[in-house]
């Protein structure tokens, strides 16, 4: 009972480093393991989403020393086959979809005032069905062997193309640990997704209509429908695939009258929406901490919402743009090459309206800020790669070559890792209550920054020159020797940049200066409670009157309400 | 594909397709059209036959070789593997893994994953005499 009163009044914490003096720590555990609260969850799935980015970058790491030099055997093929295709099934399932549901998670119910996820049971059970996930992948290490010693862990690329996924060319287990990996952890993000939908229309505080939702309710209301949309032909084709594999099924089988193309329009259906699905979360960050950095409201409210859900529906019907050098009819290439051109219109608009909010607004260069300023230049880039790419005679020539490698990083490293990165450098200070150390977190940003650009703008050359992916070494004088050998070194000052992070989340933990309510001088409700907030959110539910809640409060002489 | 000038063009398998991909290497060679229809004669030659190198051929005709390999004029007719009929009238083998020199052919019967790992060939496992026998026989097959 008096744990229960503590925790009711305003300066209660729920972060372990409190409750391990009061409690012993295997009901520290316990309350961890068992947890339905909605911020525990969230910081489970960051958590685990960071382990996984440093195993995942590890793994990264050793791809770039074997294609360091020509002819190098720093890793046999076999093993290199499996590191990147773990590298990609890791990078993608279990380090982007649950950092970004993690956030969600935390955030969405703070956002819109509510208490809870709608579900917080369904909650928890998607938490653990991902977490489930992973361990079935990183499990393939032992179990995977079976008894044909047919190599321990998946080698058929992360999308595991038909046939190279039948018995006969994967014998022993390590295909099937990548199918349940993929099916039970999808079920995860789907149970994740009708969450974060119920509690979006469900559960907003009085007054908080749809048009003053902050953007980042918005965009993961549009993420989450996209998930279920997306996830679900993955899932079907992993079943089918599992009947492929054990049940006699023919289904991507060709030489049975089935069809290996077919394995790829499921794939991709899910594929290319899944880079939404990572993409519009950092959008939400985006829409959250530049206008709080740059002190102007977000510039186009409406038109971000109203491109968000056309990015939503168009990015639905881009998916074959992978498979151009398939051999569809010339109608589909053109149907694909204009859809894939139009998606980049909404995507561009958002860019001018963040800098049109950017616009004649008093920057603040801290920490978050400067991830986002990186995010915007480095997403354009991307987005400049891929309308090239989205045409189609262009794609022929440089499909599956390292120009498409560096382009789909520099959307996912120079996009949702540097989108994480601001993140978490901005609600950092909410989750623990205590602020990361600015300096290092410049040291992380610039280390970061070069080494990124080392390694990924130079990517592009070896892949004109024609450098195919998933090789695990090339022949000397192609022109490749040099731009493989600066890749890998920028690859090495990335990892530094994010071995400075992991210090400075460490050290700020137990070293941060105090956080308090709200340091960033910033407008959404989470930042009205304490930080880390109490397990209940608010002791009173909020009532809001337009799209900047804590402006209002703050500045009752001019506040928002007077002008929406 | 429309060539506009002769020579040798070098390219490289796209598609991640196992453990040979990254030396599944391409060369695609350009020619006049008389020097075309000249190899195209000296492909439909049959094979040389060297009485100096029999014991390579006997060597080569009583193993597994003949299972996938053919050459025209013998009993060795498989069609799993390439046709070895004109086997030194190409620069490379192991589809461009290595020169097709005396010393990479002997080491390529020897065990073929030393050169190309997830070849499909098995290493022969034939001593060190019958190897340089089989491979004597291979130059002759110009």
């Amino acid at each position: 009972m008096r744990k229960w009163k503590t925790n009711m009044s305003s300066n209660a914490i729920t972060i372990p480093g409190v409750q391990i003096d009061e409690k012993p720590w295997v009901d520290t555990l316990h309350g961890w393991l068992t947890t339905v609260d909605h911020k525990r969850l969230g910081i489970l799935y960051i958590v685990y989403a960071l382990l996984f980015l440093v195993v995942a970058g590890v793994e990264a790491l050793i791809i770039r020393i074997q294609l360091m030099y020509p002819h190098n055997d720093f890793v046999s093929p076999q093993v290199f086959n499996r590191l990147f295709t773990m590298h990609g099934t890791t990078m993608v399932f279990f380090v982007g979809m649950p950092i970004l549901f993690g956030f969600a998670n935390y955030l969405v119910p703070l956002m819109i005032g509510a208490r809870d996820m709608a579900f917080p049971r369904l909650n928890a059970f998607s938490f653990w069905l991902s977490a489930l996930g992973g361990f079935l992948l990183y499990f393939s290490l032992v179990g995977a062997n079976g008894l044909y010693g047919a190599g321990n862990a998946p080698d058929v690329g992360w999308w595991a193309y038909a046939p190279l996924t039948a018995r006969a060319f994967s014998p022993g287990h390590s295909s099937d640990y990548w199918t349940l990996s993929l099916l039970v952890s999808g079920f995860g993000s789907i149970g994740t997704a009708i969450n974060i939908i119920a509690t979006i229309l469900c559960l907003r505080c009085p007054g908080m209509k749809l048009n003053r939702m902050p953007l980042l309710a918005w965009l993961n209301l549009v993420m989450s429908g996209m998930v279920l949309v997306t996830i679900t032909p993955l899932s079907a084709a992993q079943i089918m695939l599992l009947v492929d594999r054990y049940l006699g099924g023919h289904f991507f089988d060709a030489q049975a009258g089935g069809s290996a193309v077919l394995w790829m329009h499921f794939f991709w259906i899910f594929g290319h929406p899944e880079v939404y699905v990572l993409i519009i979360p950092c959008f939400a960050f985006m829409s959250e901490i530049i206008p709080v950095f740059s002190r102007k409201p977000i510039f186009g409210y409406p038109v971000m919402v109203a491109a968000t859900v056309c990015i939503g529906f168009v990015s639905m019907s881009v998916w074959a743009h992978h498979m151009f050098t398939v051999g569809m009819n010339s109608y589909a290439n053109s149907f694909f090459t204009i859809t894939t051109m139009a998606v980049g219109v909404p995507t561009g608009i958002k860019i001018f309206n963040w800098l049109g909010t950017m616009w004649g607004g008093k920057i603040q260069f801290k920490t978050p800020m400067i991830f986002c300023i990186g995010f915007l230049f480095q997403f354009l880039i991307a987005g400049l790669t891929g309308i090239m790419l989205a045409a189609a005679p262009f794609d022929w020539q440089l499909s599956l070559s390292y120009f498409v490698v560096a382009h789909f990083h520099y959307t996912l490293v120079g996009g949702v890792l540097f989108a994480v990165f601001a993140a978490i450098y901005y609600w950092y200070p909410k989750i623990t209550g205590r602020m990361l150390n600015e300096t290092l977190g410049k040291w992380h940003f610039w280390l970061f920054l070069i080494g990124f650009h080392l390694t990924f703008d130079l990517m592009h050359i070896p892949g004109l020159l024609g450098m195919p992916r998933r090789i695990y070494t090339y022949e000397p004088g192609r022109g490749w020797d040099t731009l493989n050998l600066l890749v890998t070194i920028g690859a090495f000052i990335q990892a530094i940049g994010t071995l400075l992070f992991v210090a400075n989340m460490v050290i700020s933990y137990f070293e941060g200066v105090k956080a308090g309510n709200d340091p960033w001088d910033a407008w959404t409700l989470e930042w009205s409670i304490s930080s880390p907030p109490p397990a209940y959110n608010f002791a009173s539910i909020p009532v809001v009157a337009s799209r900047r809640p804590l402006w209002d409060l703050k500045h009752p002489e001019d506040p928002d309400s007077r002008y929406e | 594909m429309d060539p506009h000038r002769t020579g040798i063009f070098l390219g490289q398998c796209a598609q991640y397709c196992g453990v040979q991909h990254a030396k599944m290497l391409l060369r695609i060679s350009v020619d006049s059209p008389e020097d075309f229809a000249a190899w195209v004669h000296g492909q439909q030659q049959p094979a040389v036959q060297d009485a100096s190198v029999e014991t390579g051929r006997r060597v080569f005709e009583s193993t597994a070789c003949i299972n996938c390999h053919a050459v025209s004029g013998t009993n060795a007719n498989g069609r799993f593997g390439p046709d070895l009929t004109h086997l030194m009238s190409r620069a490379t083998i192991a589809s461009g893994a290595a020169p097709n020199t005396r010393e990479k052919l002997r080491l390529w019967i020897q065990d073929p994953n030393k050169i190309k790992p997830g070849s499909l060939m098995p290493a022969m496992q034939l001593s060190d005499a019958d190897l340089d026998a089989v491979v004597s026989y291979m130059e002759t097959l110009r």
